[in-house]
């Protein structure tokens, strides 16, 4: 009855879909157009020169291989403590599962950067924590973190949560009546596991290992902080060492490099969408109820270990940070009597620059928020209605910013925007550069929400409107609007947590004035001011759970699919 | 308040004709049904006339207004047309109170406040929703809910109300009883009201005429007494009422009588006056007596009690299925004479 809808719809929702259509192309995909021409001229005819020179030092080779090494064995790391989490999450009779998965996402809301300076506080000879625990390795001995082992460790746990979310998802498609099917035919236990269950979830499972390697290989915060102290260089690395020292006269050569990441990433982001492509063969039956296959006896041993689990990877170096953020002095212990928030104070309330920083992140993010829900919604609504050819494959591309490693776009957008067409004006070294990179960024992160959330929206609704008279701006403030608000309200605190403490992106367009939060605590951490970097971490910490919880508590309204971990 | 015309629409969905030359007219104030197996064009026709859909072929026009016309590529948006709309699914905005629901039309056209108010109360007494204004529409029940939907197409006094299956996804009973607040409505207000349905017995209880459509083309659009007793063709004879389409074997005229061979029995036929020539007749139950020596012998193949009577399907000695009621039980296998009086025939090309 309801055919696709081509037709019918006033002329001014043709000239307002075009407009955003074109807005959100030259935001999201022209900056990695610029790119790529950049990489394949020399002197202002196409060539390959640039990509040769620049692949034949060995600088960059080593540096590849770094990459592929940290981010295919830090994927491994992901692959085993995601799995097993999310086999027994989705597939078990475990209690306290909501409780389990929120913590399990923190890895992921938490920035790397973040992540790395609280592992190092719970390692090696300095630190706070093991120093007043009094198991602290003697002085001198090496931070066994600042090695390739180290980032490989952290990559994993850090993007454990990847893995989790996307076989947690294809478990719950999986229809029970298939598991039961096979109980009944007299299959037990591991059986099931083994010979059903494993070959529906493989797809899945294969979608996350190949887009949880694409997020580890563009990963800056984890290699930078336990990497350069080691001199071990990864692509990201080596783009940022690179522009760090030399500015921007190596533009055309990191442009290559990025260019480099940007292969190897598009190709897993490929290998990604194969992999779920296959998977929507097995979504018949019901999957009303979730699987609960009972643990019996084993399963409060099991909730213990996973429990443990959580608070060796969460809760601990949480601890190691603290105890470093509440010391006068890096590498004193931590006693009743030592026990100070000078850190806190002075990097909250003395510091300029991280006041600046708090106001250019806030801004930032908030801006970035409130900027993509006033182009994503009326956009996805638009595009749910006109299926035009243009909008099917801006679909498909408007993930690649947010797929392709930060450094990537980064690059792009300096490119992109250093000499402004037509004009003298730049806007690398200004903030906006930084916003209009955010906006990229997170554009999809704000858009499959609402999308989500759209294409499950009654067209009727839309149609009453219509017919009592209602004009689409009218529409879009009455009807779309309100009843995409709780989508939107998610996806805009999602982007709103990630540009918040992100500093992938603002590690390359940061400069004096317009640092970002994460920029500040990288730079700290660099500086040896562990404790007022740890005071500051702790303080985004708090502030990620808090706006984690909120989305929690509007997880309720929300249509599924829209809430990350609850898909 | 105005007429509906339609002048040879056609709308074809990348290809596949959905619609074709439908050309007909709705009388102002008229209660017309569209009625019609799925997929037949109803609802495309009713979506064009309420402007969802351009049509592919032809013009539309209602009351002195062209609201679409696809030589012209001239096509009036939804939203300015004045009509009134029932969706199946009521599409009541679910973020808005029953009042504002109802209220939202005319904020659309800018009244002033207290015009706002009368008109949204008028609108609610006039659907017995007084009860409920303040509710949220997730607290309402499915007739409620249609109601709130009537009484938000009625607000902004629409010149025609669609209405798209309204009652299909409401219990017997309730429908029933919403049946009733669509007739005394229409009587009521004199609006002009095109209502899309599957449902024969529903059309038949509400509607002025019925346009009866099958493959994108409107097969016959009568009063339901004339569809019932004088079908047009094959697909109505069978689609209206329980009917049972046999072919004539020979026809002749015998006076003012018809006469038509069937079954190999010569009875006095019905057709229309022009019609010199029939191919076909339909048999209903009423046309067929159950007595020791009809003429007919069949079969009872299954029996179904309908209350106070049953209804036969027995199969004559030459294979046709045929339905026949009867206040008496009988078992199935037993044998009975059918005696045909007077059906209606009718030439099928």
């Amino acid at each position: 009855m309801h055919v696709i809808q081509q037709n019918g719809s006033s002329r001014s929702e043709a000239r307002l879909f075009n407009t955003i259509l074109l807005v959100a192309i030259c935001l999201t995909l022209a900056p990695v157009l610029r790119l790529f021409v950049e990489g394949v001229t020399y002197q202002g005819s196409p060539s390959f020169v640039l990509v040769r020179d620049v692949l034949a030092q060995p600088s960059t080779l080593s540096a590849l291989k770094h990459s592929m090494i940290t981010a295919g064995f830090g994927t491994l790391v992901s692959l085993v403590l995601g799995a097993a989490f999310a086999f027994l999450v989705a597939l078990t009779d475990l209690r306290a599962k909501a409780a389990l998965v929120f913590c399990l996402m923190i890895p992921m809301m938490i920035p790397p950067q973040i992540t790395a300076l609280s592992w190092t506080q719970i390692m090696g000879p300095s630190s706070v924590l093991l120093k007043t625990l009094g198991i602290a390795p003697p002085l001198g001995a090496p931070q066994p973190l600042y090695s390739p082992q180290g980032i490989i460790f952290l990559l994993g746990i850090q993007h454990m949560s990847i893995v989790f979310l996307t076989l947690r998802a294809g478990l719950r498609s999986i229809p029970q009546d298939v598991v039961e099917a096979a109980r009944i035919s007299g299959a037990k236990g591991l059986r099931t596991w083994w010979q059903v269950v494993m070959p529906l979830t493989l797809p899945s499972l294969a979608a996350g290992t190949a887009i949880t390697f694409v997020t580890a290989l563009g990963n800056f915060g984890i290699p930078a902080m336990l990497g350069i102290p080691a001199g071990y260089a990864t692509l990201p690395t080596l783009v940022y060492q690179k522009l760090a020292g030399m500015g921007t006269t190596v533009l055309a050569e990191v442009s290559v490099l990025a260019m480099l990441i940007g292969a190897v990433a598009v190709a897993g982001i490929l290998l990604q969408r194969l992999c779920q492509s296959r998977q929507k063969l097995h979504l018949v039956g019901s999957t009303s109820r979730p699987l609960a296959l009972p643990l019996g006896a084993a399963r409060l041993p099991v909730e213990i270990a996973l429990w443990s689990v959580v608070v060796a990877i969460l809760v601990l170096p949480m601890f190691g940070l603290m105890a470093t953020s509440l010391v006068p002095a890096y590498g004193v212990t931590l006693r009743f009597d030592t026990v100070t928030l000078a850190s806190w104070y002075e990097v909250l309330f003395r510091q300029p620059v991280t006041s600046r920083a708090f106001a250019n992140s806030f801004g930032l993010a908030a801006g970035a928020s409130v900027t993509l829900v006033m182009i994503c919604l009326p956009l996805a609504w638009l595009m749910e209605r006109r299926k035009t050819r243009l909008a099917r494959l801006f679909d498909s591309l408007l993930d690649l910013p947010y797929a392709l490693p930060g450094v990537v776009l980064s690059i792009a957008m300096i490119l992109l925007l250093i000499n402004l067409p037509f004009t003298e004006a730049t806007l690398y070294g200004t903030i906006w550069i930084i916003f209009l990179a955010y906006l990229a960024r997170f554009f999809a992160v704000m858009f499959r929400p609402v999308q989500a959330s759209l294409k499950q929206f009654d067209p009727s609704m839309d149609e009453a409107a219509q017919s009592v008279g209602a004009s689409l701006y009218r529409r879009l403030r009455d009807v779309i609007f309100p009843l995409s608000a709780p989508a939107a309200a998610a996806g805009a605190i999602l982007v709103f947590l990630t540009a918040f403490n992100e500093l992938t992106v603002s590690a390359l367009l940061w400069s004096s004035g317009t640092e970002t939060l994460g920029v500040v605590i990288f730079n700290l951490d660099d500086s040896g001011e562990t404790g007022m970097a740890s005071a500051l971490a702790m303080t985004i910490v708090f502030v990620v759970v808090v706006l984690m919880a909120l989305i929690q508590l509007l997880s309720g309204r929300l249509p599924k699919g829209v809430v990350p971990w609850q898909t | 308040m105005a007429d509906i015309d339609l002048f040879s629409v056609g709308k074809t969905f990348t290809g596949t004709p959905a619609l074709q030359d439908i050309t007909t007219r709705f009388d102002d104030g008229e209660f017309v049904a569209l009625l019609g197996p799925s997929g037949c064009g109803k609802t495309t026709l009713l979506r064009i006339l309420a402007g969802f859909e351009e049509p592919s072929s032809g013009r539309i026009r209602i009351g002195t207004r062209e609201m679409a016309n696809a030589e012209t590529g001239a096509h009036i948006a939804p939203e300015n047309r004045n009509i009134g709309f029932v969706f199946q699914s009521y599409a009541l905005w679910p973020h808005m109170s029953v009042r504002r629901n109802v209220s939202y039309p005319l904020e659309i056209r800018r009244l002033s406040k207290s015009a706002i108010a009368t008109q949204t109360d008028a609108a609610l007494a006039s659907t017995g929703l007084e009860d409920y204004a303040d509710r949220m529409p997730s607290d309402l029940s499915g007739g409620q809910r249609q109601r709130v939907a009537l009484a938000r197409c009625l607000v902004s006094d629409p010149c025609a109300v669609l209405l798209d299956e309204p009652l299909a996804n409401l219990d017997v009973a309730l429908r029933a009883s919403m049946q009733g607040v669509f007739t005394d409505f229409h009587k009521r207000t004199g609006a002009t009201m095109i209502y899309v349905t599957h449902d024969q017995a529903e059309a038949m209880a509400m509607a002025d005429r019925i346009a009866v459509m099958d493959q994108g083309r409107i097969q016959q659009f009568d009063t339901p007494q004339i569809l019932y007793e004088r079908p047009k063709n094959r697909f109505v004879a069978e689609f209206v009422g329980r009917g049972t389409v046999v072919p004539v074997q020979e026809f002749k005229h015998a006076g003012d009588a018809h006469l038509a061979r069937i079954f190999g029995t010569e009875v006095a036929v019905q057709s229309a006056q022009q019609e010199v020539q029939v191919s076909h007749v339909c048999l209903r139950p009423e046309n067929l007596t159950i007595s020791e020596n009809g003429d007919l012998r069949s079969k009872v193949a299954r029996v179904t009690y309908m209350g106070g009577k049953y209804l036969l399907e027995t199969v004559t000695d030459c294979g046709a299925r045929l339905f026949a009621e009867t206040r008496a039980r009988f078992d199935v296998g037993a044998q009975l004479g059918l005696t045909i009086t007077t059906p209606w025939a009718f030439l099928e090309d």
